[in-house]
């Protein structure tokens, strides 16, 4: 990712001192030509105001779901079947947490600080993806959060690589390399189900049932009624529409269903000759909904837990930095 | 103390002997040291480098993307430069 230095103490100063100017005209007309050029606006350049929102809006709430997305899978850390599978799953958690911090770095190139971003998703002004309102009930859950939550994922977040904020492309292009695993891992860890015992695949397939329909509403609301996507779209921030990116997910994974013995819970889905794609049936967006406004299943456990795991880290920051200090100051004491 | 009062540290990553360190990313840490730490685990969790730089962010100095016109400009106007510049007649070899 992509904070080329200084960016971060130059900016304020810089950007906010230029605000209303009278060359706010010729600096929206370069930003334009810039975006028209498919070149990337770096930390330091003019940006409109709106189009520096709408990215702190979208990294932030990318950033947190990271973060709360370590919860449901640590949840099966001390369960793994295996030694294996549970280094896996360490190594997976770990990597969420590693994309969160690429993307706050991200989004403090904007001009917002680290607490800044912590505390909005604290007292829940900031959101994170409604897919991690879901429990994970069994261990095949791990299997289909790799398969088809990564994967979603991945399927919005390949042409983000693209993005037209730089830092926010360039930590992109590193979680997306990394999530290759996670997807696959999901995959391994389903067939191992599914071709196991009645009950494993039983297991395998109840899993899936349950986070299908939730993956197909992680691309968001359908185009028409999704208030972002058109602006985002002509800022190149977002480079494909929510349900043109729904389709593509549905048409990549249902052979990848086939191979794995398993079924999705969609009596609708069928191959249309026609558009060359699948159909599918409609999606429940009144849970979606309810989902967000704080009705799923787990949204106040992931809140609770996320608070509490900052609350009791405490004691490790305030060691960190008196150790820091006392440090700096043996070191000046030495040198004096 | 809070993170907010961590400086941010740039870090850069030699991936291998014989490359130079490029710049990684950032993160947050109270000193040096632990910069060092976190940057292996944040930028190298699978073999990524064999040496971190960590510098902090402040220490930079940076061209204005506002100057960059003319401040790059001296280079702009001197193609005699390049190498491409000049004719040489064909056949001449090691040229």
């Amino acid at each position: 990712m992509a904070t080329a230095a200084a960016q971060h103490t130059a900016r304020t100063p810089a950007h906010d001192a230029r605000g209303g100017a009278p060359d706010t005209d010729a600096h929206q007309r370069a930003f334009d030509a810039a975006i028209a050029a498919d070149e990337r606006i770096e930390p330091r350049d003019w940006m409109p105001d709106a189009y520096r929102a709408t990215l702190i809006r979208q990294i932030a709430q990318h950033a947190h779901s990271e973060i709360i997305g370590m919860q449901p899978e640590a949840n099966w850390i001390t369960r793994a079947p295996s030694l294996r599978r549970k280094a896996i799953l360490m190594a997976k958690v770990q990597d969420e947490a590693g994309h969160g911090l690429y993307l706050y770095s991200a989004a403090e190139t904007l001009g917002v600080s680290r607490d800044e971003l912590l505390d909005k998703l604290h007292s829940g002004r900031q959101k994170y993806s409604s897919i991690f309102n879901y429990p994970t009930l069994t261990w095949a859950d791990v299997g289909a959060i790799g398969w088809l939550v990564d994967g979603a994922a991945i399927t919005n977040q390949v042409p983000l690589c693209r993005c037209s904020y730089g830092p926010y492309a360039r930590a992109m292009v590193r979680i997306c390399k990394e999530e290759s695993f996670h997807q696959r891992q999901g995959y391994e860890l389903l067939l191992a189900l599914s071709r196991g015992t009645p009950e494993q695949h039983a297991m395998a397939q109840d899993a899936v049932n349950r986070w299908w329909w939730p993956s197909l509403m992680m691309f968001g609301p359908p185009d028409d009624e999704s208030e972002h996507s058109a602006q985002s779209m002509a800022w190149k921030i977002k480079r494909h529409s929510n349900d043109e990116l729904r389709q593509r997910f549905v048409d990549i994974c249902v052979p990848q269903a086939e191979s794995l013995g398993l079924t999705l819970p969609d009596p609708d889905l069928k191959w249309n000759e026609e558009r060359g794609h699948y159909d599918f049936g409609p999606i429940d967006w009144d849970e979606f909904w309810q989902v967000i406004k704080g009705n799923g299943p787990c949204n106040e456990q992931r809140m609770a837990q996320r608070r509490r795991a900052h609350d009791e880290g405490a004691w490790v920051r305030e060691a960190a930095a008196a150790y820091a200090a006392k440090h700096t100051h043996d070191k000046e004491a030495r040198r004096g | 103390m809070t993170t907010a009062d961590w400086p941010l540290w740039e870090v850069f990553v030699r991936s291998r002997r014989g490359l130079s360190h490029t710049h990684a990313g950032s993160l947050h840490a109270p000193d040096a040291e632990m910069a060092l730490r976190n940057a292996r685990d944040l930028y190298t969790r699978r073999g990524e480098g064999v040496s971190i730089w960590v510098v902090p962010s402040a220490a930079i100095t940076a061209s204005s993307p506002d100057e960059k016109d003319p401040f790059f400009e001296p280079a702009a106007d001197k193609p005699y430069r390049h190498p491409t510049f000049y004719e040489i007649p064909e056949g001449v070899k090691h040229l």
